[in-house]
């Protein structure tokens, strides 16, 4: 049991040294350009961290992660465009002038204090989340109709920021680039530099965090909803309670990770709460792998790559690329790639294609097998 | 007069109009081992339903320890002190046979307390215990998915008995258990008992015999008679209710 353990882990310890020695040596070898873009990419894997502790490891398919994102990234955005638009015309953000709004409307004022943001753009995703968890949770509303209730309070807050123009400038969204922090602009290279190594940090903060709630009891009753919620109650606990916390910390880590996205990309808009986004963020997960956390990690950052690669080769082509990873994982890796790589998947390939499999104990088996059935 | 540790009072369950339970009524003293045999389709499973709040009765009232359980969420039966084990093993198939016990031993199973600590000394020896008794030990580490039918059956006892109520609903636990597992498994429930109050359902005549219990028959969601296995197989309505069918067909 520990021998195959070990044996399967191999190709985890490569991905992990795989990851870090990207994550370090980037900031050498990359232009700003595509260290926007992999601090991007890493941004969206600590989204990813968190629809595996739902989804993974708790069976809670969400289709909405988009708003806990897009809410991470207003948040950051409203207090940049505050923190930098003193010299504009009634001191508040320029666009307001476009719809003839001259008063800040009352839920931007708690943004012009950088501390209420750093704990908004983490708590007000994990509240609603809360919120919205709780009241689903609660009435017992389990599988598809609870991803089909996602998807629609996606819809819900989708069409709410696309069309308050004289709130939060609807469609257009809010760009980040040419405002100031700290005196200096949020799009130099300099402060790009710096946002790398903040989200290099918090994934992997995040992924302790969350390694810390999936291992051990928590995480067994967290299987164990997956497994049998009905069950469980039965033991003594209850699970709504267990649901609702790691739907709000999936939240919060979405938060947390639309605000990195959002200064590292110069905008936030109401297209990060887009249906087809909040479906490829699951796609991430179910490619690298559900339940094990570096596949969330992994299947973010490679998918994103490869789809800005194609983007510039062959726009209308990504979808079917996409459609097609999903049909292929669905298929043939259900577990993901890492999944298949812990199930000792290249090993078996391997043996599919007439390598044959060495025995630890018994060297000879294979051999003194042939040998019988040849006499 | 004792008083009881569990009562149902007149309950009825209705689906769409058929009455799986009528008017039954049943007590358990402390202490008490009973059995429960019925043909199929008598309410047995219905009327653990009921016990354990996965389903509201129609009519009546459930008892236990002198308070209603009716509108209590399931979880809060559990932990007041009832478990359960259901009639096709449910066990947790991703867990490993340890894992599983522990959900059952862990106390207390608020999320906070899971988070910040492991399990304490006394609940790994109970674990240990508890695999011993079920002749899982060297199952420990295997997801409980892997397992036979038999060993999810006794793999589900052992939660059952970890999670140490002081009443334990036993639906049918030697189905698919070979003899000599019966008799353990009969044994292990009869050690139980004295601490523990037990209600096991089984068709298992044997099993049954074996318990040494009062008997309760069930019969169209109704308690039909009470007594000692003897008693109860010469009573004519009983002997009217599992073989008097076929003689009317014959
Ligand atoms: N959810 C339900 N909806 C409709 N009818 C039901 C439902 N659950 C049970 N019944 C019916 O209630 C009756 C009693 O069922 P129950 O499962 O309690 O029987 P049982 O005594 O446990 O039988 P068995 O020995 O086969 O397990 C059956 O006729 C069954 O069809
Ligand atoms: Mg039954």
């Amino acid at each position: 049991m520990l021998q195959a353990f070990q044996q399967h882990r191999w190709p985890l310890v490569i991905v992990w040294v795989l990851i870090i020695a990207a994550i370090v040596a980037a900031p050498a070898v990359l232009p700003v350009f595509g260290l926007k873009l992999l601090g991007r990419f890493l941004s969206l894997s600590i989204v990813a961290l968190g629809i595996d502790l739902i989804w993974g490891f708790t069976g809670l398919l969400s289709l909405g992660q988009g708003i806990f994102f897009a809410l991470g990234g207003y948040a950051v955005a409203m207090y940049l465009q505050l923190n930098s638009s003193s010299e504009q015309p009634n001191g508040i953000p320029e666009f307001f002038s476009l719809y003839g709004v001259d008063q800040l409307p009352g839920f931007w004022q708690p943004f012009y204090s950088p501390w209420f943001t750093l704990i908004a753009i983490w708590l007000i995703p994990a509240l609603l989340a809360a919120l919205l968890g709780n009241l689903v949770f609660r009435n017992r509303i389990k599988g598809v109709y609870f991803s089909i209730l996602t998807q629609a309070a996606l819809l819900v807050f989708f069409n709410f920021f696309n069309g308050q123009q004289k709130l939060i400038n609807g469609t257009n969204g809010l760009k980040t680039g040419v405002t100031k922090l700290f005196g200096e602009e949020v799009g130099s290279d300099l402060m790009q530099r710096g946002f790398f190594w903040l989200t290099a940090l918090i994934v992997i903060l995040a992924w302790l965090a969350v390694r810390w709630v999936v291992r051990g009891r928590f995480g067994e009753v967290l299987i164990a909803i997956r497994d049998d919620e009905p069950r469980l109650r039965f033991a003594g606990y209850n699970p709504t309670l267990f649901k609702t916390i790691v739907f709000a910390m999936a939240g919060g880590l979405a938060g947390i990770g639309g605000a990195l996205y959002t200064v590292q990309s110069g905008i936030v808009s109401p297209q990060y709460m887009t249906v087809p986004y909040s479906i490829d963020m699951v796609i991430w997960v179910a490619v690298g792998g559900r339940g094990t956390l570096i596949g969330a990690i992994l299947g973010a950052l490679v998918i994103n790559l490869v789809k800005f690669q194609f983007q510039s080769l062959w726009p209308e082509g990504w979808l079917f690329v996409l459609g097609g990873l999903f049909i292929l994982v669905v298929t043939v890796l259900p577990e993901g790639v890492i999944g298949w790589l812990q199930a000792g998947g290249p090993r078996n390939l391997l043996t599919r294609l007439g390598v044959p499999r060495r025995i630890g104990t018994y060297p000879r088996l294979e051999i003194d097998g042939k040998e019988e059935a040849k006499s | 007069m004792t008083t009881a540790l569990l009562e149902m009072r007149q309950i009825s369950v209705s689906f769409d109009g058929f009455m799986a339970l009528r008017d039954l009524n049943l007590s358990l003293q402390p202490g008490e081992l009973r059995a429960v045999i019925g043909p199929n389709g008598a309410g047995k499973t219905t009327f653990l339903d009921v016990i354990t709040g996965k389903l509201r009765p129609t009519a009546g009232d459930v008892l236990f320890k002198g308070r209603s359980l009716l509108n209590k969420p399931e979880h809060r039966i559990a932990r007041l002190g009832i478990g359960r084990k259901f009639q096709s093993p449910r066990v947790f198939e991703n867990l490993t046979v340890e894992e599983n016990l522990a959900l059952a031993v862990s106390h207390p199973k608020r999320p906070w307390p899971l988070l910040s600590a492991g399990l304490s000394a006394v609940e790994r020896d109970r674990i240990a215990h508890l695999m011993g008794i079920v002749s899982l030990q060297t199952r420990a580490h295997q997801v409980a998915g892997s397992l036979s039918h038999g060993q999810k059956q006794w793999l589900e006892i052992a939660m059952l008995v970890g999670q140490s109520p002081d009443l334990l609903l036993v639906d049918e636990p030697v189905a698919g258990l070979t003899d000599e597992e019966t008799d353990l498994t009969a044994d292990l429930l009869k050690s139980l008992v004295g601490d523990h109050t037990v209600l096991v359902i089984d068709h298992d005549m044997e099993f049954i015999r074996r318990l040494e219990s009062q008997v309760s028959v069930l019969h169209q969601g109704h308690v039909l008679c009470e007594g000692s296995m003897d008693q109860i197989q010469c009573d004519p309505r009983v002997i009217e209710v599992y073989l008097g069918r076929n003689e009317e067909a014959a």
